[in-house]
């Protein structure tokens, strides 16, 4: 039973990233992996998509234009525009094109944090929003 | 021979119709539509309204003369687009640029472009459409209180907050709807 139970387990924390993978994550994550990045770290994700930045007088993390709840619709902080839910549960199209994913980690993370993300930082997003 | 030479003129005709409308297609466009030509050129380019319109409102490039979409639409100066980063591949971004040049106010046809190209004559060319003299004259009555002070506008910037036919570059005053004001009338 014990034996089971692990199994089990094992297979739930394998499927859940997986579970809403795209190819195009798939060869992102490959892509980052040979730009240097480990292993992926979604709690630091998590955390870092709460961690507020001063940029140009302003207090920006990620959540300020996506919101924190991943089933919902974000603002963006200036021009308003809705920014579609980050989750794949309810928004099939998230996450499917690599061109997209990797024109906005570029200009976000400047943006909130001033920089480019690193390859880590952004295996470590990607596995994270991947879970939501 | 009266035959022939009819069959002549025809052939001729019929060679000329087709590199003449292509030649000048913006040109018989405008030419041939009595409404359209009121306006602005709609943005009828998918990069240029998919990657202009994922932020904000994509603005009809008859907003603006060719000298500020080029001061805009470069690499360096969409790294601080207003404050944001707005970085393109060198692809897209050649493809954005080219078709808001060539549809900009200086090079259309187009009524209000026309108007936004002789208020942009002289002088630096402006970067915000909100710059433009003639956009400032014609919205100069508003009070500030249904722009500014009104939350589901907040500027003029927002151009679709009001105009209702904006994205089909249409700004004329019957089109107009100012948010928590319903009974607003120019």
């Amino acid at each position: 039973m014990k034996k089971l139970t692990a199994m089990l387990l094992a297979f739930g924390l394998l499927a859940a990233p997986v579970a809403f993978a795209t190819p195009a994550t798939d060869s992102l994550l490959v892509k980052y992996k040979s730009e240097g990045a480990g292993k992926a770290d979604p709690a630091k994700a998590e955390q870092d998509w709460m961690r507020e930045v001063s940029v140009d007088g302003e207090l920006m993390a990620c959540a300020t234009c996506h919101g924190s709840d991943f089933a919902k619709s974000g603002k963006h902080h200036k021009t308003g525009k809705v920014i579609e839910p980050m989750s794949r549960k309810v928004n099939a199209e998230r996450f499917t094109d690599v061109k997209k994913i990797e024109k906005w980690f570029k200009r976000n993370c400047k943006d909130a944090w001033g920089r480019e993300c690193t390859a880590q930082e952004k295996t470590d997003f990607l596995t994270f929003l991947l879970a939501q | 021979m009266r035959i022939n030479m009819k069959t002549l003129l025809l052939l001729a005709g019929l060679l000329c119709l087709p590199v003449a409308v292509q030649a000048e297609e913006q040109y018989s466009d405008w030419m041939l539509s009595i409404s359209r030509h009121k306006e602005f050129n709609p943005v009828k380019n998918a990069t240029y309204s998919e990657e202009c319109g994922s932020c904000h409102f994509a603005y009809p490039p008859g907003l603006l003369p060719s000298q500020s979409w080029e001061k805009l639409l470069n690499a360096k100066a969409l790294e601080n687009h207003f404050g944001e980063n707005a970085e393109l591949e060198a692809d897209t971004l050649r493809e954005v640029r080219a078709f808001a040049r060539e549809n900009a106010a200086d090079k259309s046809y187009y009524k209000r472009a026309r108007k936004i190209a002789v208020a942009t004559e002289n002088g630096e060319a402006p970067l915000r459409i909100t710059e433009v003299r003639y956009i400032k004259r014609k919205h100069h009555e508003i009070p500030e209180k249904m722009v500014k002070g009104n939350k589901d506008v907040k500027s003029l910037s927002y151009c679709d907050a009001c105009h209702t036919q904006a994205k089909n570059a249409v700004f004329d005053e019957e089109t107009v709807r100012i948010p928590n004001y319903p009974d607003w009338e120019d």
